[in-house]
């Protein structure tokens, strides 16, 4: 503890004001539009807006869409960490760093490179149209490119979780007569799920809200292909500012509400791993 | 959503063998290869295979259109647009990085989870909203549009409302990479310094910079690759002007939905460029991180 609370260190003051000045200006303030906009409106007019058909159709595929790839992602993205912590085999340091492609990719790159793919005469459309199988152009390929882009979360998360495991407790596990499914199903997983959910709950976040990568390959057909932010797009774009923020307000509340969850989820996982983050 | 950021960990090397070397923590062989191919298959197929066909597409006719693709003179005023873009947004995101990473990682007051998790907010907004916020403010219509007209500034549909969309998605990568950096390493050697006599200048640029100088390169290699490709929120603010407020991601878009595709992959090429050589730097940072880490540990 330094001198007994006193500041040693200058700059608090001056580097204070300018975090709260910048953040109010550039995000809190702009932010706070949506709902001074929105309260102009009337609720009767706002609940018009967020209830019509075509909308309730985009938050169905929304987040349908960004659950089912969160959970596919949860799946596979446990796997690919447990490879990477656990086995060592030729070229693992290229996938290390390529896991996060999707960070570092624009995403409207991803769209389109999705989008030749899986269309008609792309590398896997050419082979999976035939049996029946669309995806680019159909809510399947919504589903692709949502996977695409939360990969890295789940990933990302459970990796360092992986990586500080101690050992002696898989290997006391092991002398008590476990096999390593069972020492997986009842030592492992337990320690490692806080961060899966972690992970899960990142990638469902991200999925609800992305627009780049999604809108090339969605085909965007009215009430089956529609995500809920091209719903504020095309509000603009027929200048229905009021139309567009009520939407925007309801996309708005739903990430705060999953900020919530995912601090709080955060939070768990420290405590249950003794990890700052 | 700091799991986007939060990842500069140093990856021991030797965590693997040390499992697979003891019985009692190793899976059989058929286990392990089994595991190995799911997730290798799974990590071509959903992120190899779209690096691969950025590039293949963009080549499919040949050098020539490659190259006239990107020296079409709205091509060029697209990557000219996308680097000023990034010039004034990344050096604005890192001071206020800095900043914010001062306060919050060496003084204690109250609320401070609270502001972490407020600089934290634009990365759960959704692109789109976060172009329509400025819709509302900067707009014909908005809080200050009127004025804004009256007075002839253009910041819709012009630059200066690209630059602040592309500030605001970008905002907090910069904070997020110090903030748990600059807390995990105390205050101890800035106190020492003030001490014994440096001034609050000479602290930050010898005592601290030194210590978080990876964790801040790796920030801004992030955030600069965001700022260059980010596309919802500056596709809402851009009204799409060729040739003077389309950004590179933005022009990628108007040619592949005019099915000049070999264009569109083209210009999309540089764009994964970037991406490949953050990921490039990133493992570098990671791996130096990683080195002097070792080092400290042997001089401890």
């Amino acid at each position: 503890m330094s001198v007994a609370g006193k500041r040693v260190l200058p700059g608090f003051n001056i580097t204070m004001g300018y975090t709260l000045v910048y953040l109010s200006l550039l995000v809190l303030i702009p932010l706070s539009a949506v709902f001074f906009k929105t309260a102009t409106l009337g609720f009767d007019e706002f609940w018009a807006v967020i209830s019509s058909p075509r909308v309730v159709a985009s938050y169905k595929l929304s987040f349908g869409a960004s659950l089912l790839a969160a959970g596919v992602n949860a799946v596979f993205g446990l796997l690919l960490a447990w490879t990477l912590v656990r086995y060592s085999f030729p070229g693992k340091g290229l996938v290390d760093s390529l896991i996060d492609l999707p960070f570092a990719l624009p995403t409207a790159v991803a769209g389109i490179a999705l989008t030749a793919i899986y269309s008609q005469n792309g590398w896997i459309g050419s082979i999976i149209e035939p049996h029946g199988i669309k995806v680019a152009f159909t809510p399947n390929g919504v589903l692709v490119a949502l996977i695409f882009i939360g990969l890295p979360f789940v990933v990302r998360t459970v990796q360092p979780i992986l990586q500080d495991l101690e050992r002696e407790l898989e290997e006391a596990s092991a002398s008590l007569g476990a096999n390593r499914l069972q020492t997986f199903r009842f030592v492992i997983f337990p320690a490692l799920f806080p961060a899966l959910l972690t992970g899960f709950a990142l990638a469902f976040a991200r999925a609800v809200g992305e627009y780049g990568s999604v809108i090339f390959i969605a085909g965007n057909m009215p009430m089956v292909s529609e995500i809920t932010p091209l719903m504020i797009i095309t509000k603009l774009e027929q200048y229905d500012y009021a139309g567009a923020t009520s939407i925007a307000l309801v996309m708005l509340l739903v990430s705060f509400a999953l900020l919530l969850v995912i601090n709080g989820l955060q939070a768990w996982t420290s405590k249950r791993t003794g990890r700052d983050r | 959503m700091s799991g986007a950021t939060a990842t500069l960990a140093g990856h021991g090397g030797s965590v693997s063998s040390r499992y697979e070397d003891s019985s009692a923590t190793r899976e059989p062989t058929w286990v392990k290869w089994t595991l190995v191919t799911i997730s290798l298959s799974f990590f071509s197929f959903f992120l190899l295979l779209p690096l691969f066909a950025v590039f293949t597409e963009a080549l499919r006719k040949g050098w020539d259109v490659y190259w006239a693709a990107l020296v079409e003179p709205d091509a060029l005023s697209a990557i000219k647009l996308t680097l000023i873009a990034a010039a004034i947004a990344v050096p604005l995101n890192l001071v206020f990085g800095v900043a914010a990473a001062w306060s919050i990682s060496k003084f204690q007051f109250p609320g401070k989870q609270f502001l972490i998790t407020l600089i934290d907010l634009p990365f759960s907004v959704s692109p789109v909203v976060a172009g329509l916020i400025y819709v509302l403010i900067f707009g014909r219509q908005g809080w200050i549009g009127g004025w804004l007209m009256d007075h002839d500034i253009k910041i819709l549909f012009a630059i200066p409302g690209i630059v602040l969309a592309t500030t605001f998605v970008t905002f907090p990568f910069i904070a997020r990479e110090l903030i748990p950096l600059m807390e995990a390493q105390g205050k101890e050697e800035e106190e020492a310094s003030i001490v014994l006599g440096a001034t609050g200048l000479q602290t930050f640029w010898h005592v601290t910079l030194p210590n978080i100088k990876w964790g801040l390169i790796y920030g801004v290699i992030l955030c600069n690759a965001r700022a260059m490709g980010e596309f919802g929120a500056v596709s809402v603010v851009s009204g799409h002007i060729r040739g003077e407020t389309n950004t590179m991601p933005l022009h990628v878009e108007i040619l592949y939905n005019e099915y000049q595709f070999a264009a569109a992959f083209a210009v999309a090429s540089l764009l994964a460029l970037l991406a490949l050589l953050t990921l490039a730097v990133k493992t570098f940072v990671e791996w130096q991180a990683g080195k002097s880490n070792n080092q400290s540990d042997k001089e401890e």
